[in-house]
């Protein structure tokens, strides 16, 4: 038996180190990269947030949900709301409201689920997000299956986000921000409570732990974070539709978390980085002989992760963690 | 007659058309060990779930010091000074021994889900949690198996295990399913030791099928057939009570 899913405060050194060399070159990259792939990497860093987001739910608490673009979706709507048509909008209260309101969203979307277990849970989160798809599919008012456009960046006063190294850098204090905030909350008292409930939550139950609350605290925090990665995502690609709310959005998640490794938040931010490159690789693969490759790539993606759930359940970190060297056990 | 710390009055569980548990009452004071006998499948289990609040009882009540917590949830009854054990190994595995019973301790001063203060603190910094844990860790005697992961240790240290995270949680009143259960000699002869030990200010339900652990721990007896109490009493009146003779020392105890 491992402790290395179980005491998810503790990092081990390849996994730090692996951490740092990212931050390093997520610093050089706009000075090195192009516009275009510095825009790529701003993507990859948004949906790191995202698949954190998950890994609170799905590698801390135990919670498998298969409707967390609901409220991704969700936040870069109300930007997409307040935002007029001619002019831009302040961050400074788009922000907060965008968090806020997916926040919301999770906590009542979250007081209904959280009451649920196991497969009816998955099956239930799945139900709501379908429903506030349709919701937005189904409403010319709320933009429709079209979607609506963005034309301007939120105004942040202090710095320019039209310009993209500065968007670029914006996103990168976020995902530090949201990432030192979760490793820490794995040190605190809620942290270890959420790490309980996933261990066993019945015998949480026997101990005095009203687990309800603190699940539901964790699906609203998870919501919240989810709405700052729909925000930056609404801002940065200028146009939001149904899809960033859709079954997709939400499987590729599961899918970044597992495929980083679960529990940490460093696992799902790395599996969300080769999520989206493995994405653009296979989409690129050369047509041969008739059979266009790169159309098919769910196929190559899928059979990828079926691998790694064979041979690296404990996903990519847990790969380089076993070849750094260190014990886990 | 020592303080009455628990009390239920005709508590009845139904499952479908099976009574499990039928009409019981029983009371359990301080200092006292109150063991609960009878054959496979006589409710005993049964009764401390309904007791401890993870099953809903379907009539009857359960008063819990001067308070009546029929109906309430496993965690509210835990909080009110309750703290069970389980007939089946219940514990956090993969975690440390230290992490498991500091988990248990720290039940009593987590901030409130919505605290943001819960979200900040450092868990292993609390002051209280730490004491009362390690106190229970050395009740339990424990201490040497402290950075240990629980599900690597035996199965008696285990069994010990579950009894330190009861403790954890500082409750007057004990429900020890079988702790005994699948224990060595010589861990048995140590758990009924650690349960004499407890005896002082704590009121104990032990549901156990060692006759001799039984015999030697138990203050008072009662004894279940069929989810209906036949008999309670001290030690010398249940030997001598004819009908548990015949339904069941008399099978088992030959």
């Amino acid at each position: 038996m491992s402790t290395a899913r179980a005491h998810l405060e503790v990092l081990p050194r390849s996994i730090q180190l692996v951490l740092w060399l990212g931050l390093l070159a997520l610093l050089a990259f706009p000075w090195i990269g192009s516009d275009f792939h510095a825009q790529m990497v701003s993507r990859m860093m948004i949906l790191a947030i995202f698949a954190m987001s998950l890994d609170l739910l799905q590698g801390v608490t135990g919670l498998v949900s298969l409707g967390h673009a609901a409220y991704f979706g969700l936040a870069g709507y109300l930007l997409a709301f307040m935002t007029p048509p001619g002019e831009p909008v302040s961050l400074w209260w788009t922000l907060p409201v965008a968090v806020l309101g997916a926040g919301l969203a999770a906590a009542v979307i979250g007081f209904f689920v959280v009451r649920t277990q196991g497969i009816y849970f998955i099956m239930v989160t799945m139900a709501f997000a379908q429903m506030v798809f349709y919701l937005f599919f189904d409403n010319k008012v709320l933009g429709g299956s079209d979607g609506i456009y963005i034309n301007f960046k939120p105004d942040a006063v202090l710095f320019d986000l039209e310009n993209k190294q500065v968007f670029y850098y914006f996103t990168l204090a976020c995902l530090v921000g949201v990432y030192l905030f979760l490793r820490r909350l794995l040190w605190s008292p809620l942290g270890r409570t959420l790490n309980g409930i996933r261990i066993n939550e019945h015998r949480m139950r026997a101990m005095g732990y009203s687990t309800f609350g603190y699940k539901l605290t964790a699906f609203t925090v998870a919501g919240a974070l989810a709405g700052l990665a729909g925000y930056l995502w609404g801002a940065q690609t200028g146009y939001v539709n149904p899809e960033l709310m859709g079954f997709h959005m939400s499987a590729h998640a599961i899918m970044m978390v597992i495929l980083g490794g679960m529990g940490n938040f460093a696992g799902a931010m790395v599996g969300a980085f080769c999520f989206e490159y493995l994405l653009h690789l296979f989409k690129d693969l050369p047509t041969v002989g008739g059979f266009q490759m790169g159309k098919h790539w769910q196929l190559w993606m899928g059979s990828f992760i079926v691998l790694v759930v064979i041979w690296a359940p404990r996903g990519v970190l847990g790969l380089i963690q076993r070849f750094g060297g260190d014990s886990d056990a | 007659m020592h303080e009455i710390l628990l009390s239920a009055r005709h508590l009845t569980k139904r499952f479908g058309g099976l009574a499990a548990v039928n009409d019981v009452s029983l009371d359990l004071s301080r200092d006292e060990i109150h063991a609960v006998i009878g054959p496979n499948g006589a409710g005993k289990s049964t009764l401390t779930h309904l007791l401890s609040g993870d099953l809903p009882s379907t009539s009857g009540q359960i008063q819990l010091g001067a308070q009546d917590v029929t109906g309430w949830s496993a965690d509210r009854i835990s909080h009110h000074g309750l703290g069970r054990s389980f007939q089946k190994t219940n514990i956090f595995s993969p975690l440390s021994v230290w992490e498991n019973i500091r988990l248990a301790a720290q039940s009593r001063s987590t901030p409130a889900p919505g605290n943001p203060l819960g979200w900040w603190l450092r868990a292993d910094a609390h002051a209280g949690v730490n004491q009362r844990a390690e106190r229970a860790l050395n009740l339990a005697r424990l201490s040497a198996r402290r950075d240990t992961v629980a599900g690597l240790m035996s199965h008696g240290e285990q069994r010990q295990l579950e009894i330190a995270m009861c403790l954890a949680t500082e409750p007057e009143v004990l429900l020890l399913d079988e702790p005994l259960a699948g224990m060595g000699v010589a861990e048995a002869e140590r758990m009924v030791e650690l349960l004499l030990a407890l005896k002082q200010d704590h009121a104990m339900l032990l549901v156990e099928h060692d006759m001799d652990a039984v015999f030697t721990l138990a203050d008072r007896l009662t004894v279940m057939v069929n989810g209906q109490v036949i008999a309670s009493g001290t030690p010398a009146e249940i030997r001598a009570d004819a009908n548990v003779q015949a339904a069941y020392l008399g099978e088992e105890h030959a």
